[in-house]
């Protein structure tokens, strides 16, 4: 503080500098706290933050459309989506390779199923596509495997020919290429040694297909846990190669090609010099006219990068159109709505909360402690009760045919014919949640009042206040600390619920959390649910920040 | 000396025994169902017999309504906990399409009917996934309050629409399954072309615009115990639920209620195995579902509740009541006097459309 006008720093005892051993000490303090309130901390990160911070981060994650067809979002990049037509065969191409693998590991219906939160009919499109692939270049495959007697069906002679026999060299980069490909697909380790290796000199002149024999390597091996050249090749390995043996210029590499099994492969080359070369475009739009709608390829497109806004845009009633994000149409926007009156109903439960909950802690307040203690265990008696029953109860109370509209009835106050509706819509969920919510309301509120020193409003009365202005204007605003602490917990409390409103809300009386539930539960959309439950976790914090800047944190009381 | 020799022998053998058998399949396992009267069924035609044959023990889980969420959440922390679980068609179908199911062979996997007709042909249609082993056919129907329709009760669907003739709430389910193709068969769809119709924009808009006409009286219930309740308490005067949960409140309970058969959805439900089983467990969910599904166990089930089986060699053989002592079979949906005119449900329709009708017919709810 005031070293400047000392010739040196001050020192302590032992010669070291005053600053330096209390901060030294400070840290052993601090450290000290720090592994005292370790175990709940870790406890904390590990069970509470971390598990939901995964689930929000599920709000923008989309990996799933690049993992499984990843050579087509990368061929599509460079389609235009405005014109209105349907992209080239390169597109339809890589999608015959990525599907076949997807559909091998069961991945399409996974992709299928998430493009069709976006798309409808998408996910029958993948479903049934997976299961025709093998009608795509069929008559290609019969026609190899007849050829030379039928060479070309066995096995071993395929691994002989990828692999290039034992003395060829190797392509390691594209073994290495592949097996990461598949490891983003099924996400399953596949750095094992397999004992293959795709030969160079084949991989060179026919990449497509040692490409599709290398996936199929992988994926018996590491999955299957099968020996490679034991079991028959996919498809995919003689379609690539009939479409890379019918390419202008195919023939030629075939004639330049010397490895094993020369010989067979130019027989099966031969045995397709009848058919016209395979066209993917055509064999998809055979399989389902619905892969040349451009919709589907436009939500492809739109849906390939690893993260998206999309759900985001969703959870606001706005969809990613072609420009950019667009207002859903006006028969499907629903969720802005649902917030609203989320928040507008959680207002009316806290504030009738306040005017049922003030006189009551007042009066638990002031009267003798034995009088006061029976009246706290009625009020903390349906605190202890489940809360589907107490949920139940109301709807006893409240249904038409129910207690309440019974006793109207005997007494004459309703006819018959015309009773009350008070459940299955708003009002019944205010005044189930009111109930259910009024103790976090009314404690607060009980041990803030209680410290109010009674002596200070006999002051007011005998300087001349009335009975009102002696309460407004020295009892009120002694006790608004507890009227904040009980609106901030009925409020945060009310904002998520969601029981109550399910079974009493009816249509009118739901909140956003019946929505969040559903889409968890039922619909499986778990990226809308988490960005539903982003947003409205961001509009407690942000709630919670201007009630600070308002009335000031510091200012509850919780007791 | 020589004795306690042979007795230690024989005791080791005794003990022997069961562990060879453990190491082939677990010796505990846990079966997810709905609870109540349908899991009751299922533990008195299943499950007891199943335990006395094997001596395996039997852990009864209650979470098939949120099975696929469930399913999802212990596939991606890889510790999935159950064996085999009973869920509808279309949760299986979902399922199976997540990867979260194993398929199952059903010629490989399940008894062959009595006569020896494969079980393949025996489930027939009903095989409508390949992770799928059917178990009953259910039906989601109505029912009425017999004190409270005047003197012509309900005959068809279209009544549930005529608010002039019938007036008062009706319970409807909060999901546009089922209510929207009720909609359009009484807003003068065929019935075979009522997918077809539902598949454009302006047939959804036709089938919301005819359920706008009785939308002020409705209750939309969301449990399946909500619509028995309702009718008991005559808070409706007729509403949709499951047929056995009528079942219960007609001949159990006795309540002044009666079933409305005309245009009853038939569905599925039946089991799956969870994918992802160690080979132990794996062997002795098999085993389970071989036994459960077989032709005689299936008919024992309609014994306790009334769904039809679903295989077709069961149903002759499907008796009485175990404590009322009544004849089944004229309380199963697909008795033919009940399914006169029946709709079925369409699982691919749904699949595809679930979440964009979803998504408008909630957002016509909210309005």
């Amino acid at each position: 503080m005031s070293d400047t006008t000392q010739s040196g720093p001050v020192l302590s005892a032992d010669g070291t500098p005053l600053k330096r051993s209390l901060a030294r000490a400070l840290r052993m303090q601090k450290v000290r706290a720090l592994m005292l309130i370790a175990p709940l901390l870790i406890f904390i990160l590990l069970t509470f933050i971390l598990p939901i911070a995964d689930m929000l981060f599920r709000s923008v994650e989309n990996r799933i459309v690049s993992d499984t067809l990843s050579e087509t979002v990368v061929t599509l990049r460079d389609w235009d989506s405005v014109n209105g037509e349907a992209p080239e065969e390169a597109v339809y191409e890589s999608l015959y390779y990525d599907l076949f693998v997807a559909a091998e590991a069961k991945e399409h219906t996974k992709l299928g199923t998430r493009l069709n939160y976006e798309q409808t009919g998408i996910s029958s499109l993948f479903r049934s596509s997976g299961r025709k692939l093998d009608d795509i270049g069929e008559d290609h495959v019969k026609a190899m495997e007849k050829a030379g007697g039928g060479a070309l069906k066995d096995e071993a002679l395929w691994f002989e020919i990828i692999t290039g026999g034992a003395s060829g060299a190797g392509n390691t980069a594209l073994l290495e290429a592949q097996r990461t490909k598949m490891a983003q697909l099924t996400g399953e380790d596949f750095s094992a040694d397999i004992g293959f290796v795709p030969g160079a000199e084949f991989s060179d002149l026919f990449p497509r297909t040692a490409m599709a024999y290398t996936d199929f390597a992988l994926f018996t091996a590491v999955l299957d846990e099968d020996v490679v050249a034991e079991e028959d090749p996919w498809e995919t390995v003689f379609v690539a190669f009939a479409q890379e043996v019918q390419v202008p210029g195919g023939a030629e590499k075939l004639a330049a090609y010397t490895g094993p099994g020369a010989a067979e492969l130019t027989a099966a080359a031969e045995a397709l010099a009848d058919l016209e070369p395979v066209s993917f475009k055509a064999s998809f739009l055979d399989l389902d006219e619905d892969w040349g709608d451009v919709g589907n390829w436009r939500t492809i497109q739109t849906y390939s990068p690893t993260y998206t806004s999309g759900y985001f845009l969703n959870s606001i009633d706005m969809q990613k159109g072609v420009d950019g994000a667009e207002a859903r149409p006006e028969n499907q926007q629903i969720y802005i709505t649902l917030f609203k009156r989320t928040m507008f109903m959680s207002l009316v439960i806290t504030g009738s909360c306040i005017v049922l909950g003030y006189p009551v802690a007042w009066i638990l307040a002031n009267l003798p402690t034995r009088s006061a203690n029976l009246l706290m265990i009625l009020v903390l008696l349906p605190f202890w009760t489940s809360l589907l029953v107490r949920t139940s109860a109301w709807k006893v109370m409240l249904q038409q045919q129910g207690v309440i509209n019974d006793v109207l009835v005997w007494l004459g106050l309703v006819a018959d014919d015309a009773r009350l509706v008070m459940i299955n819509n708003q009002f019944g969920t205010i005044v189930a949640m009111t109930h259910i919510l009024l103790p976090f309301m009314i404690l607060p509120m009980y041990s803030v009042m209680q410290t109010i020193n009674p002596t200070y409003l006999r002051a007011a009365k005998s300087l001349g206040a009335t009975n009102w202005t002696a309460f407004w204007r020295v009892y009120f605003p002694q006790s608004v600390p507890g009227i904040g602490a009980g609106s901030i917990l009925v409020f945060i409390l009310s904002i998520g619920y969601y029981i109550t409103p399910e079974i009493v809300g009816g249509t009118k009386g739901v909140f956003i959390s019946n929505r969040i539930a559903y889409h968890i539960s039922s619909s499986l959309n778990w990226g809308l649910a988490a960005a539903l439950g982003t947003i409205l976790l961001a509009v407690v914090l942000l709630l919670y920040w201007a009630y600070d800047k308002i009335v000031g944190i510091d200012n509850v009381k919780l007791g | 000396m020589k004795l306690r020799n042979l007795t230690a022998l024989a005791a080791t053998t005794a003990l022997c025994a069961p562990m060879a058998f453990a190491a082939d399949m677990a010796d505990e396992m846990t079966i997810v169902s709905w609870g109540g009267a349908y899991s009751n069924s299922q533990i008195k035609a299943y499950s007891e017999p199943y335990a006395e044959k094997t001596g395996v023990t039997i852990i009864n889980d209650e979470s098939s309504a949120e099975a696929v969420a469930k399913l999802r959440a212990m596939n991606e922390a890889g510790n999935v906990t159950w064996d085999v679980v009973d869920v509808v068609a279309a949760d299986a179908m979902r399922l199976c399409d997540e990867g979260l199911a194993m398929e199952i062979d059903p010629d490989e996997h399940l008894a062959a009917a009595p006569d020896g007709t494969s079980a393949e042909d025996d489930f027939g249609d009903l095989l409508v996934s390949d992770c799928f082993i059917p178990q009953i056919v259910y039906s989601t129907t109505f029912g009425y309050r017999t004190d409270l329709v005047g003197d012509t009760p309900p005959s068809k669907i279209c009544d549930v629409f005529d608010l002039e003739a019938y007036p008062g709430k009706r319970a409807l389910e909060k999901r546009p399954i089922n209510n929207m193709e009720w909609a359009l068969l009484c807003d003068g769809v065929a019935k075979d072309d009522v997918y077809d119709v539902l598949e454009t924009e302006e047939g959804q808009e036709q089938a919301l615009a005819k359920l706008d006409t009785i939308k002020d009286s409705v209750i939309w219930w969301s449990a399946g115990a909500d619509t028995p309740q309702l009718l008991a308490d005559g808070e409706v005067v007729m509403g949709s639920t499951y047929n056995g949960r009528l079942f219960s409140v007609i001949e159990e309970q006795d309540q002044p209620v009666a079933m409305l058969w005309d245009a009853q959805v038939f569905d599925l439900d039946g089991w799956i195995i969870p994918a992802g089983l160690s080979d132990e467990r794996k062997a002795r969910a098999l085993d389970y579902i071989y036994f459960a599904t077989d032709t005689q166990r299936l008919a024992d089930q309609a014994k306790y509740i009334s769904y039809g089986p679903a295989r077709a060699s069961s149903a002759p053989l499907v008796g009485k009541h175990a404590e009322l002592g009544i004849d089944m079979a004229p309380h199963m949906p697909t008795d033919p006097n009940n399914a006169q005119n029946t709709f079925l449900y369409n699982y691919e329709f749904w699949a595809d459309y679930r979440d964009d009708i979803d998504a408008k017919f909630q957002a016509w709810l909210a309005k």
